[in-house]
């Protein structure tokens, strides 16, 4: 009888705490991001329409994309370059390049785009050299891609990293003693076995990418139609009261996210079965 | 890679220092210690300090629930916890008023208080302890709790004896984490707090205004927390493998 009494309040528990777990998970965030697809309509298909394929939306997802398209492949090189520097080899600093590697995940953007503004904007140490040369940097493509790189810096290092700890370099130094060039020894030996943590880095990249808001907020201007973001279109639809306008926005930006998310579904065991 | 890294991060972190230095540091402090400042940190620690906590517990039990548990669906739940990993927080700020604003289906109005900020702060800090957590317990052997349960001990017992001490590490961890994320968080807060000033939206209105110094000053004591988060679980990190676990 007390077999079968243990055995009934630990069935109990277990379904408290999914009960808790599966509320917790539905109030946060399957439920708000549901009421956002229902919501988007409130006004009709016609309004999404419009808001959609308004001049300056297109242009905002264009810019989007832009930076995206530039911040990702520079992020993936130096990620794979940190990663290399950190597992294999010993140089003066190297706790210090670590901690750096790492402060973006930890920093709020508002810091990472006022450091850019004091850099690069009037009587900034950088700023007015490059005004005298006649090149924008803030409030223009150049200030948005930094502060995009800067936030979306640790993604690819912090997925390389382990992989290379754990695949040793044993295969590389026998491709080294027959005689392989060090590119040759990268190109055919480690990247092969580092693909998937690199394919998993990217996508988080990316999404970090699409999604910046905080630090693009402060160094684009937010000129409409001209250095406008799609999460920064978001926001100026809903400060101008087209609530629809934001929410058909914002659906776009989740089902991109939501693309995202299967990616890394898909990926995550080919990444944990690599290492 | 050195020079890459000082354009990117290293120079222009040490241009905010700068800047709140210029002044001196009495004047530092004058604006860190002026009412608009003050309020506006005291917010942002304090909502980041309370989602933290609730991510320890509530985190925990997801991450619980995902590994000892096993229901339909699951998978997809699982998916679902790196969603705020992909999604743009502008959005998350959105979905929330649309759920949790003057609209609310449910009847629900937070729109502009404490409660707003915290449930933004809560959606984007989600997977940070589930994330830490959940792969300790998957590894976690659990012939151990069977050794303690059939010595007499209760489930309590069993978890704070056995379990809790393996995956405290990644509790810890994944605490600081979901707090460094809170305290400078701005996209999810910024339209669901409406007039509250967090701490990022303080300096992003002192940017505009253009207060650069008000606004460097403020920037400076989220940086340091920012370093100091990163030492902490960097202590963690140390501590756990010196008990071979990760």
């Amino acid at each position: 009888m007390s077999v079968s009494s243990v055995a009934l309040s630990s069935g109990a528990r277990r379904l408290t705490l999914r009960g808790i777990a599966l509320f917790y998970l539905l109030a946060i965030l399957i439920g708000p991001v549901i009421v956002v697809c229902w919501r988007t309509f409130d006004q009709g298909a016609g309004h999404v329409w419009d808001t959609l394929t308004d001049s300056n939306t297109i242009h905002a997802f264009e810019m989007t994309l832009l930076v995206t398209a530039i911040a990702v492949p520079v992020n993936t090189v130096f990620g794979i370059i940190v990663g290399l520097a950190i597992v294999r080899r010993n140089f003066p600093l190297k706790g210090l390049l670590n901690a750096f590697i790492d402060l973006p995940l930890a920093l709020s953007p508002v810091v990472v785009g006022l450091s850019l503004f004091l850099l690069y904007g009037r009587g900034g140490w950088f700023g007015d050299w490059f005004e005298a040369h006649g090149i924008q940097i803030l409030f223009a493509l150049p200030a948005m891609v930094l502060a995009t790189i800067f936030v979306s810096l640790p993604f690819v290092a912090r997925e390389v990293i382990p992989t290379l700890r754990e695949i040793g370099d044993e295969q590389e130094q026998a491709a080294r003693t027959l005689g392989a060039s060090a590119w040759q020894t990268f190109r055919r030996i480690t990247l092969p076995s580092i693909r998937w943590a690199v394919i998993y880095g990217v996508v988080l990249t990316t999404a970090r990418c699409l999604g910046e808001y905080g630090a693009v907020a402060i160094v684009s201007g937010r000129l409409e139609g001209q250095t406008e973001t799609a999460t920064l279109r978001v926001e100026d639809r809903y400060t101008n009261f087209d609530l629809a306008g934001a929410y058909s926005i914002a659906v776009v930006l989740a089902s991109m996210a939501i693309l995202v998310l299967i990616a890394m579904t898909l990926l995550k065991p080919k990444e944990e079965a690599e290492r | 890679m050195t020079a890459f890294l000082s354009v990117i991060v290293v120079l222009p972190i040490a241009a905010v220092v700068w800047e709140s230095r210029r002044d001196g540091a009495a004047s530092f402090w004058d604006v860190v210690t002026s009412p608009g400042a003050v309020d506006a940190l005291k917010l942002s620690l304090g909502a980041a300090a309370v989602v933290a906590l609730m991510n320890a517990v509530l985190g925990t039990i997801t991450a619980w629930v995902l590994v000892r548990d096993r229901f339909r669906g699951q998978h997809l739940v699982n998916s679902i916890i790196d969603l705020p990993f992909a999604l743009p927080t502008i959005v998350a700020g959105l979905t929330l008023i649309a759920l949790y604003g003057p609209r609310s289906p449910v009847g629900i109005d937070v729109f502009g208080t404490r409660v707003a900020i915290g449930l933004a702060l809560l959606f984007v800090t989600l997977p940070f302890v589930v994330r830490t957590v959940q792969p300790v317990l998957l590894e976690l052997d659990r012939e151990m709790e069977e050794a303690a349960r059939s010595l007499g001990a209760g489930e309590l017992t069993v978890f704070r004896r056995i379990v809790l001490p393996n995956i405290l590490p990644g509790i810890l961890s994944g605490v600081a984490l979901a707090f460094a994320r809170a305290v400078g968080e701005i996209g999810a807060v910024v339209l669901i707090a409406g007039n509250l000033q967090v701490a990022s939206v303080f300096i992003f209105t002192h940017i505009e205004s253009g207060d650069r110094a008000g606004a460097s000053a403020v920037a400076v004591v989220l940086l340091t927390i920012s370093f100091a988060v990163l030492l902490v679980i960097g202590g963690v990190r140390r501590l756990a493998t010196r008990h071979e676990r990760v």
